[in-house]
């Protein structure tokens, strides 16, 4: 057991190294130093205070997605529609926003409101993935997709019609929220404690219930083989829908927060692909929500990082995706190394 | 005698010497050394887990010894794939045919015939011809292998390797899901065979099959070999050395109910191979209805339809007086109706969780949070009361075949009303099957009916108090069971002497 562990941990180290040799290969064909730009990625995330919490900027969202991801990947679900969800949020916290900004609500119950309202805009995108999935017999990966792009359309079409800045439309996004409308931030930073506290509380609920509860377990039952828990008395519909409001939730809530601490406005690209990057982090720490906590920081480092490639090196802030990307092929390609390494003992014995 | 194979009578004898495979700390085989003479029919006998599969995977090549070496006419070889062993003349027939469906016959055999990407020469069909008349087999080459039954596609195998010239042949447990008119064709043909020359291994826990065929049997327990006898076989002196100790079989009580509790009237199934017209049965509380018939004759539908898994195509299923056609299956199962599958793996089981994960699901420990100090209670006490080998941490895809099967029985929900069993007991040895039983039979005392499907005739006689038999769409009303013998349900489940009741 003990050497099954570090031979796994082996191999996960042995993934990292060579996907940093691949993008050192990338680095290399682009006339440039690798170890420099290393040095730069990790000094452009870690030298200062501002920027390790402008790390934990991107963090709060990408961690959120992952808890909601951790949830329907245990069920088994493929929820690509993860990035129309966040976008959902978003349109629906701002719409909420737009609504009460006009009354005499009291500031912080419009927030909460607000917040509440985005996560349901997640979770209604979700289900529809789900019924589209159970009633129409649609693939949850096609619907999510298709789903996505229509959440883009919505997003785009409020920003450039109704919601339009007074006289001019803009890629900028919508017209910024007064001060009061405001989650607060740490002072000179511009990290929210609330949202901070609120991806805690997300990873930790997410955790007991996938570990602690019935829910969790018949999820995960669900998950490994929906023909054997139907016949345990577990409804694979009902746990998947669950699952997928479950997930709508957290996608919603991330949404929420981009507007309400990030961006202060809808814009565009509001959910700034943290979803697909949601998707790669969950898998690569194999749906442990624990896990995903550092691993999703250093995402968000090396995102934070990148941004000073361009104006030391001239190379583009991209490699930081690179490195991403890399990180997460290799380590697929080394997890099926790993089990068919660790598979010397053949089936089982009789027959 | 005239031998069909004069051609090939080239004798070749095989030694087994010292042969040890560990499967991490577990002895799989333990030094065995044998001797397998040409043209006789070897027996090799063992309850599950004896180690009887693996010397034979380690003979055809699919599972590499430890420790050991096997030598032919003196001289030792090494055998890396089945496809060395065939071309040294050892070949095993596989239990599940690895072939074509949608093929014809010749079409299959000649794939086969360059699987290695590498033209060979034509299959000389005349020969196949004359190989299979001589063995007593009636297969039509041109013929559709998709059209063949489970006997028919062992036939074609059994050709296929001889015609590569085979002189070894090994069959692992042949008679599963074949009718008992195949079955006598087999054992014609390999005593044939033998008489030719060729080395004959009959793997098979199925007493009297050895004992009917077999020249010698080697018994194999914990994986080590430990006798070899000589025809005539004894029945009796098989098992004490197959067990240690001599077991005896319960009859188990017949039930005396007369209450009807469950039944389906006019019942039509159909899933797209299979249509059943009719199926009329009614059962009482306690009672044991068993289902006969070849390998996918609709006892797998009619057993998933009367756990409402599938819906009937027309008819109606019926509990207390109660129609509860077309309600879902977890409404079934909240009326006490349970399905166990014979697929564990593929149906039963989850892969990647624990023993203790299956009973807390099951049990329903805990409404919200896990206990999981009651599971473990419930876990110990299912392991001990089922004998699993395994603990509560194991995954159950870790489990040996027999204790996956173990491990489904232990999971039926509590109170059941009415058992469907696929298969209940493949893959058991006499000794577990019979304690499965008798734990199912407590279960019947108190009034659970049990439906059970099975390819063993002997079991479905001995433990059926009523049996059902299927053929091609058709299918029988119950009938008792001690007014059938082990030929005359054969010969049903053959399509003869079939009786409309």
């Amino acid at each position: 057991m003990n050497r099954e562990r570090i031979t796994n941990f082996a191999f996960r180290l042995l993934s990292i190294l060579l996907a940093l040799g691949f993008t050192s290969f990338v680095v290399l064909a682009a006339k440039a130093n690798p170890l420099t730009a290393y040095g730069h990625l990790i000094n452009g995330a870690f030298s200062s205070t501002k920027k390790i919490s402008d790390s934990l900027v991107i963090w709060i969202p990408l961690i959120i997605t992952c808890c909601g991801l951790a949830v329907t990947f245990t069920v088994g679900l493929w929820n690509i529609g993860i990035e129309g969800q966040i976008t959902l949020g978003a349109v629906f916290t701002t719409g909420m926003i737009r609504l009460l900004q006009t009354t005499n609500t009291p500031p912080t119950f419009v927030i909460l409101a607000s917040i509440l309202i985005g996560c349901l805009g997640g979770i209604i995108w979700a289900l529809i993935a789900g019924f589209l999935k159970f009633l129409g017999g649609v693939s949850e990966i096609f619907a999510g997709l298709g789903l996505n792009f229509i959440a883009t359309g919505i997003n785009l079409y409020l920003i450039f019609g109704p919601w339009k800045r007074p006289g001019i439309a803009s890629m900028s996004g919508t017209e910024p929220f007064s001060e009061i409308y405001r989650l607060s931030n740490f002072a000179g930073l511009r990290l929210s404690p609330w949202s901070l506290l609120l991806a805690l509380i997300s990873i930790i609920s997410v955790f007991i219930l996938l570990k602690w509860t019935m829910i969790g377990l018949r999820m995960k039952a669900v998950g490994r083989n929906a023909d054997a828990a139907r016949l345990m008395g577990i409804s694979s519909f009902r746990y998947m829908l669950l699952a997928f409001l479950i997930c709508g939730f957290f996608a919603g809530l991330a949404g929420a927060l981009q507007v309400t601490a990030v961006y202060y406005r809808l814009i565009p690209s509001i959910s700034s692909g943290y979803g697909f990057l949601g998707l790669l982090v969950t898998m690569l720490v194999d749906y442990q929500i624990l896990w995903a906590a550092p691993v999703a920081f250093l995402f968000s480092a090396l995102n934070i990082g990148g941004i000073q490639l361009p104006i030391e090196m001239k190379l583009d802030s991209t490699l930081a995706g690179v490195i991403q990307s890399a990180m997460v092929l290799f380590y697929l390609v080394m997890d099926s190394v790993r089990k068919n390494v660790l598979k010397p003992r053949e089936s089982s014995l009789d027959e | 005698m005239e031998t069909p194979f004069s051609l090939f009578l080239l004798k070749m004898n095989i030694e087994i010497r010292n042969i040890s495979k560990f499967y991490g700390k577990l002895k799989a085989n333990d030094g065995v050394s044998l001797q397998i003479p040409s043209g006789k029919i070897l027996g090799i006998l063992g309850e599950n887990g004896a180690g009887k599969s693996t010397l034979m995977k380690i003979l055809s090549g699919l599972v590499k010894p430890n420790e050991g070496e096997i030598l032919v006419d003196g001289v030792s070889i090494k055998i890396d794939s089945p496809k060395d062993a065939i071309k040294l003349g050892i070949g095993m027939l596989h239990q599940e045919p690895r072939d074509f469906p949608s093929m014809s016959i010749i079409d299959d055999l000649r794939i086969g015939n360059q699987k290695d990407g590498k033209k060979r020469k034509e299959m000389d069909v005349g020969q196949l011809h004359k190989m299979s008349l001589d063995l007593g087999f009636s297969l039509d080459f041109n013929g559709l292998v998709r059209k063949l039954t489970v006997g028919e596609r062992q036939e074609l195998e059994l050709i296929r390797l001889l015609y590569f010239g085979v002189e070894v042949l090994i069959l692992d447990e042949p008679t599963t899901g074949i009718s008992l008119n195949q079955k006598n064709q087999l054992f014609g043909a390999l005593r044939k065979l033998a008489a030719g020359g060729k080395s004959i291994l009959f793997v098979s826990h199925k007493l009297d099959e050895i004992q009917a065929l077999c020249d010698l049997a080697a018994i194999m327990r914990r994986g080590k070999l430990v006798q070899v006898m000589k025809a005539p076989l004894d029945q009796n002196e098989m098992i004490r050395w197959m067990f240690g100790q001599e077991v005896t079989r319960h009859k188990p009580a017949r039930t005396d109910a007369t209450e009807i509790f469950f039944e389906t009237r006019d019942l039509k199934i159909d899933d797209f191979r299979i249509q059943l017209k009719k199926v009329d049965m009614q059962l009482k509380k306690g009672e044991v209805i068993g289902l006969a018939g070849m390998a996918g004759s609709g006892q797998k539908q009619f057993l998933r339809t009367a756990a409402g898994l599938m819906p009937p195509a027309g008819g109606d299923i019926i509990l207390n007086d109660r129609k509860i056609t077309g309600k879902s299956c977890f409404s079934f199962q909240q009326n006490g109706i349970h399905f166990v599958p014979s697929d564990r793996l593929e149906e039963g089981l989850l892969p990647g969780m624990t023993l203790d994960e299956h009973y807390q699901l099951v049990t329903d420990c805990g409404r919200f949070w896990i206990n999981n100090q009651s599971a473990a209670g419930i876990s110990g006490e299912k392991i001990d009361l089922y004998r699993i080998k395994g603990n509560r941490w194991t995954n159950v895809e870790e489990l040996s075949g027999g204790n996956q099967q173990r491990m489904l029985l232990s999971m039926i929900k509590e109170p059941s009303n009415l058992l469907l069993l696929e298969e209940p007991t493949r893959g058991l040895d006499i000794e577990s099957a019979n304690w499965i039983w008798s734990l199912l039979r407590i279960k019947c005392q108190s009034g659970t009916g049990i439906i059970f499907s099975s390819a063993d005739l002997d079991e479905l006689l001995f433990y059926s108090d009523r049996i059902m038999v299927f053929y091609s769409g058709e299918v029988s009303a119950p009938l008792p069971a001690n007014q059938l013998t082990e030929t005359s349900l054969g010969a049903m489940i053959g399509g003869k002497d079939w009786v409309i009741v």
